[in-house]
């Protein structure tokens, strides 16, 4: 019996589903205006600066279709901690282009889209799919989505002006987003987005090394290659509300919960509230937490060489936390357009990113205890920096 | 078991009844201030994937954000 109404229960299900899908809206959905976007930033901390350059563009060819486009350009100089212990130097560029055909019929929207990201060592190739649709007198509007990319992972084995790049191999990632968007109250919209992530292939970062006691060595320690498993599987889910305030203004909460098969769990909580200023300017202030335990097989000491199968010193997969406290204005310098444009803004955007680290020392400076000497292996201070990101852009609507 | 897929079909159909006459709770007139720009979950794409590429280079955490860019954040 129970067996039955199990059976019957995915009828059921089905049933409603397509009549949620085959339903006819009253109103279709909408494609929004015209838009052309320059955006530049500059990422300044723990020893690197990363100049980003942007130009996007989206335009309508009828009240249907739409494409979008970006072309970024990531200008990185200097090297984090960890690249720095083992002794390299990095000035790089990278690359992207992106497409976004988006259609649209009726209470569903459709994207197809394609990214190429392209760095002198890694190659990254990202096609993706993704579906909207209405529904509930479109109080509520649930995505999904796919996306699958293949990447090709190198190494510079030469210097940054003369580079002798050795392709170590390749890496490949699908994944699978499932979201829904709800309307709760002519105030309060509501989101939630589940999304897993599998990879397989080469996934470590041939420029971060372990480190074993050998007491062989001078500094009590050496350096080895990392070896990360060959598979990875991760699961997103995000919780978010957004209220608006009786004197025009949002404040908003948002929650992820992360964790992996490699152990690693992460709780990120950030607050978001804007403040629209006569009919010119908004506001907008911004927290962020962000905190996660270890990968299984990382270790900042491990006791010899080859101790385990597995082992990772990159400090992504360390314990830490981070706090980023932000401000963005945004001005608008032509409310009521100018020949074709029907506005445009500009915004700046500050945050300042404080990263601490519970289980990774900073190696780089060794010798330099207090007391003027050497600091034995594994007592080295832990590592913390202070990153400040800049973001100008102009944005123009037509 | 019959029986249930009958009751089965027939709440789907039920359903379809139900959801082609939605009445929904908050009237499409009453949504001015959801559709005041400042509810908008992210109002500058290019600027909030730029953001979710710096964490997810720096962090273990990743996804269930939107869309992170390519590149290895390698350096």
């Amino acid at each position: 019996m129970i067996r039955a109404a199990r059976r019957s229960l995915p009828l059921a299900a089905f049933a409603a589903l397509a009549s949620l899908l085959l339903g006819r809206a009253a109103n279709a959905d909408v494609l929004p205006d015209n838009r052309a976007d320059l955006f530049f930033s500059k990422y300044s901390g723990g020893g690197m600066d990363i100049n980003t350059y942007t130009a996007s563009a989206r335009a309508k060819f009828s009240d249907q279709f739409a494409v979008d486009y970006s072309y970024l350009v990531d200008k990185v100089s200097g090297a984090s901690v960890d690249v720095l212990s083992n002794a390299s130097v990095i000035k790089d560029e990278r690359k992207q282009n992106s497409v976004t055909f988006t259609f649209v019929h009726d209470k569903t929207t459709y994207a197809l889209s394609y990214s190429n990201s392209k760095e002198r060592d890694y190659i990254s190739n990202t096609p993706s799919f993704t579906l909207s649709q209405d529904m509930f007198g479109d109080l509520t509007t649930v995505t999904l989505g796919f996306s699958r990319s293949r990447d090709e992972v190198g190494e510079n084995d030469g210097t940054a002006d003369n580079p002798n790049v050795i392709w170590l191999g390749h890496a490949e990632s699908r994944s699978y987003t499932v979201g829904v968007s709800q309307i709760l109250t002519r105030n309060l919209i509501s989101g939630v987005t589940v999304e897993v992530i599998t990879d397989d292939g080469y996934l470590a970062n041939p420029y971060r090394s372990i480190r074993y006691l050998d007491p062989n060595s001078g500094k009590g320690y050496s350096l080895a290659s990392q070896t990360y498993p060959d598979t990875r599987t991760s699961t997103s889910v995000e919780g978010r509300l957004k209220y608006y305030l009786p004197y025009r203004a949002a404040a908003a909460v948002t929650y992820r919960y992360f964790r992996d098969t490699w152990s690693i769990v992460g709780n990120t909580l950030e607050f978001d509230y804007t403040q629209p200023i006569y009919t010119r300017w908004i506001l907008e202030g911004r927290f962020r937490y962000y905190q996660q335990g270890h990968a299984s097989f990382y270790s900042d000491l491990f006791p010899y060489a080859n101790y385990q199968n597995f082992e990772g010193r990159d400090k992504d997969l360390a314990a830490s936390k981070n706090y980023t406290i932000g401000g963005k204005a945004t001005y608008a310098w032509l409310p009521d357009g100018w020949k074709v444009f029907k506005r445009s803004t500009l915004s700046l955007d500050v945050s300042e990113i404080i990263f601490k680290y519970s289980d990774f020392t900073d190696i780089k400076d060794y010798n330099n205890t207090p007391a003027g000497g050497n600091y034995a292996p594994g007592t080295e201070p832990l590592y913390h920096f202070k990153a400040t990101v800049v973001q100008v852009f102009l944005s123009a609507f037509f | 078991m019959r029986r249930l897929r009958i009751v089965g079909v027939a709440a789907g159909l039920l359903l379809m009844g139900a959801c082609s006459n939605f009445q929904p709770w908050v009237k499409p007139y009453e949504r001015d201030r959801l559709a005041d720009p400042i509810m908008s979950w992210d109002r500058d794409a290019t600027s909030a994937a730029f953001m979710d590429h710096v964490y997810e280079s720096r962090e273990g955490s990743r996804g269930a954000t939107g869309s992170a860019g390519g590149g290895c954040g390698c350096n």
